[in-house]
């Protein structure tokens, strides 16, 4: 479990962050993740997020909603998101972290995702619908497995609870960025830079802090970083670059390739090396 | 998770401030016209020849259903929480309806969101909520009914906490929901206690209600839940047949999971994707059902059963012709569940079934299902 917390480590002492790609798994469909995800690493990509399709991804805005239906209609199963991270995982050198909503694995049985999991050498799980309060027997079957739990904070955290939120993950802290849900937005509001800087008190020392929700442009990184965040993870603006491109699929993986770039770009460099 | 404990302080609060419980009583006696009446349907009793069959007359409530009655307890709620904007979800329509009314009454600003296939079949419900001012959000993801309609529901309140209070419309969802929408409807079950020992002078043998969310049932049962004598039946909706798959009956045949912040029986396949339903009536047409009922059904304490399509629509016929009663479609199903049962039972026995609504906003949709021209 420590691949996510070196990777983190590794480029902190090169004074870079760290930046998270997502994308669905099996969004457009199951054979073409591995291609995907090999754009994703090849533009620089530090850490992959697989999402595992849910059929009401509550805390999803209209993009990842849509990706979340097309890999539904292309059959894939939670087993089969499992068998993509661990090809991903073999292929490529960087740490996969699965994105869930709770019932699919819940319905698998915690015992069974989880060992699944680590067979497919999985690093870390996050489970938006999953607040720390009702989480322990997850956090215990989790552990157990010597899997990182991702938890998530918001701007409406209170200080109380985001000190035990900070307790309860490993891996990286997710903070979402404004009040709402997924999707690219044009600009970083001031508020979210105000909120970085409040978690990162919270953090510091404790665990690394990644700031995704509406990160989609090289400008939102650099200013998310300065403002004290480990990383930025970038969803929507991938899966965009899907959905405008189901019919031409070597202009997906070309776009998909240069935006990780760009972005990774926006990553170095923000700190003196240390 | 902060919002909702905001809301479950401040409804612990409003609970015990006797203030706060005078201006609901108020608006539930001026407003909504409460208490509502309990009918002895002495036509179809005769009919069926079992057990006496009375009606608890929610559909006489103000609006024609019993969900006002905790529109207006939110209502309220949401005005002592200095929330001026407030959202909710509608399947068929009577809750949208009802958060309407209470909003127009109480003076806050009310957006609902509804699915485009409840939307098309409840026209009526859109027109009635866009008249009470009340703005109306076409949901156009997923199976576009109930559940995707509160999906949209709870993606508006995280984006917009702080002005907004999310009046969810059932005993579903995330704590406190369940219990405060469950607060709220059981004056159904105190008023109907009260009217059966004054006219019988001894407790029903049994009480029948039909269950989506299941607010209805669970303010009937739960003044009842000590009362052992008395038996509970929740009455699902089978759709097509509960063995076709085409139906909404999450308790009979749905398996346990977490759904919009609840573990109860969802309807779902084996990776655990949430399933769609089917019900001719859009009130029952939700794939989860609230986390009581499923403690009721595990602990033995509730039965719960079904009715299809058909036998809805045939009680829906029967109660219009014999009691001169239009039911809603919803609880069309509790009335063919206790017409089947009363006939099993002793005359000197006594059911007494929710009509949760009036059923003149499916008269269309009845039409359609028997061919018949308007």
């Amino acid at each position: 479990m420590n691949a996510i917390r070196n990777v983190f480590a590794n480029l902190k002492t090169l004074g870079n962050g760290a930046l998270i790609g997502y994308i669905t798994a099996g969004d457009p469909d199951p054979e073409f993740t591995p291609k995907i995800a090999e754009a994703l690493v090849k533009g620089g990509v530090d850490i992959l997020e697989l999402g595992l399709p849910f059929s009401d991804p509550i805390a999803d805005g209209p993009t990842i909603q849509e990706a979340s239906l097309r890999a539904l209609n292309a059959r894939t199963t939670p087993q089969v998101v499992l068998e993509l991270a661990k090809q991903v995982r073999q292929n490529h050198d960087v740490p996969v972290v699965i994105m869930t909503y709770f019932n699919p694995v819940f319905r698998m049985g915690l015992e069974k995702f989880f060992g699944a999991a680590k067979d497919c050498k999985v690093d870390g799980v996050i489970v938006p619908d999953l607040p720390f309060e009702e989480a322990d027997q997850y956090r215990t079957s989790v552990a157990e497995f010597g899997l990182d739990t991702v938890f998530l904070a918001a701007p409406s955290t209170t200080d109380d609870r985001l000190h035990r939120i900070v307790v309860c993950s490993s891996g990286f802290l997710y903070l979402v960025s404004h009040f709402g849900v997924t999707g690219a937005k044009s600009t970083v509001e001031s508020s979210t830079i105000q909120l970085v800087k409040r978690v990162r008190t919270f953090t510091q020392g404790r665990v690394s802090l990644a700031v995704g929700f509406g990160v989609s442009k090289p400008e939102h990184v650099k200013s998310i970083l300065s403002a004290g965040a480990d990383g930025v993870i970038v969803g929507s603006a991938f899966v965009n670059i899907i959905s405008r491109n189901l019919l031409y699929r070597k202009k997906m993986l070309a776009g998909i390739e240069s935006t990780a770039r760009v972005l990774k770009q926006a990553t170095l460099h923000y700190l003196s090396p240390s | 998770m902060t919002a909702i404990k905001e809301l479950e302080l401040a409804y612990e609060q409003a609970k015990s401030d006797p203030e706060f419980q005078d201006e609901v009583n108020c608006y539930l006696r001026e407003y909504v016209g409460r208490p509502t009446a309990l009918y002895f349907a002495e036509n179809i009793t005769r009919m069926v020849g079992g057990a006496k069959i009375y009606l608890k007359r929610e559909d006489l409530a103000h609006g024609g259903a019993h969900k006002i009655n905790n529109t207006i307890g939110q209502g309220l709620l949401a005005k002592r929480m200095g929330k001026k904007r407030v959202i909710a979800e509608t399947g068929a329509g009577q809750h949208g309806v009802a958060a309407a009314m209470a909003c127009a009454a109480l003076g806050l600003r009310a957006e609902v969101y509804m699915g485009t296939e409840d939307m098309a079949r409840q026209r009526l419900n859109v027109f009635r909520m866009r008249l009470l001012d009340a703005e109306v959000h076409p949901v156009e993801t997923g199976s576009k009914t109930l559940k995707d309609a509160i999906n949209e529901a709870f993606r508006d309140w995280v984006t917009n906490l702080e002005s907004t209070y999310y009046m969810i419309g059932s005993v579903v969802g995330p704590h406190p929901y369940p219990m405060m929408v469950r607060d709220f409807q059981s004056v159904i079950g105190k008023e109907l206690k009260a009217e059966f020992i004054h006219r019988e002078g001894r407790l029903p043998e049994a009480l029948v209600a039909c269950v989506g969310g299941g607010s209805n049932a669970l303010g009937t049962f739960y003044p009842f839940e000590d009362d052992s004598t008395v038996k509970l039946y929740g009455v699902e909706a089978a759709g097509e047949g509960v063995d076709t798959g085409r139906h909404a009956a999450s308790l009979g045949a749905g398996a346990e999971g977490i759904f919009h912040g609840m573990f109860t029986y969802i309807l779902q396949d084996k990776n655990g994707q949430i399933q769609n339903t089917q019900s001719i009536s859009a009130g029952l047409d939700y794939p989860g059902v609230g986390p009581e009922h499923s403690f009721l059904k595990a602990r033995r304490r509730a039965e719960y059963v079904s009715a299809t399509d058909k036998e809805a629509v045939k009680a829906f016929q029967t109660l219009s012709q014999e009691e001169g009663i239009i039911p809603a479609l919803e609880s069309s199903h509790a009335i063919a569940y206790a017409m089947k049962l009363a006939k099993k039972m002793k005359k000197e026995q006594a059911i007494v079934v929710t009509l949760s609504g009036r059923g003149d906003k499916d008269v269309e949709t009845v039409a359609n299902y028997l061919d018949a021209r308007i």
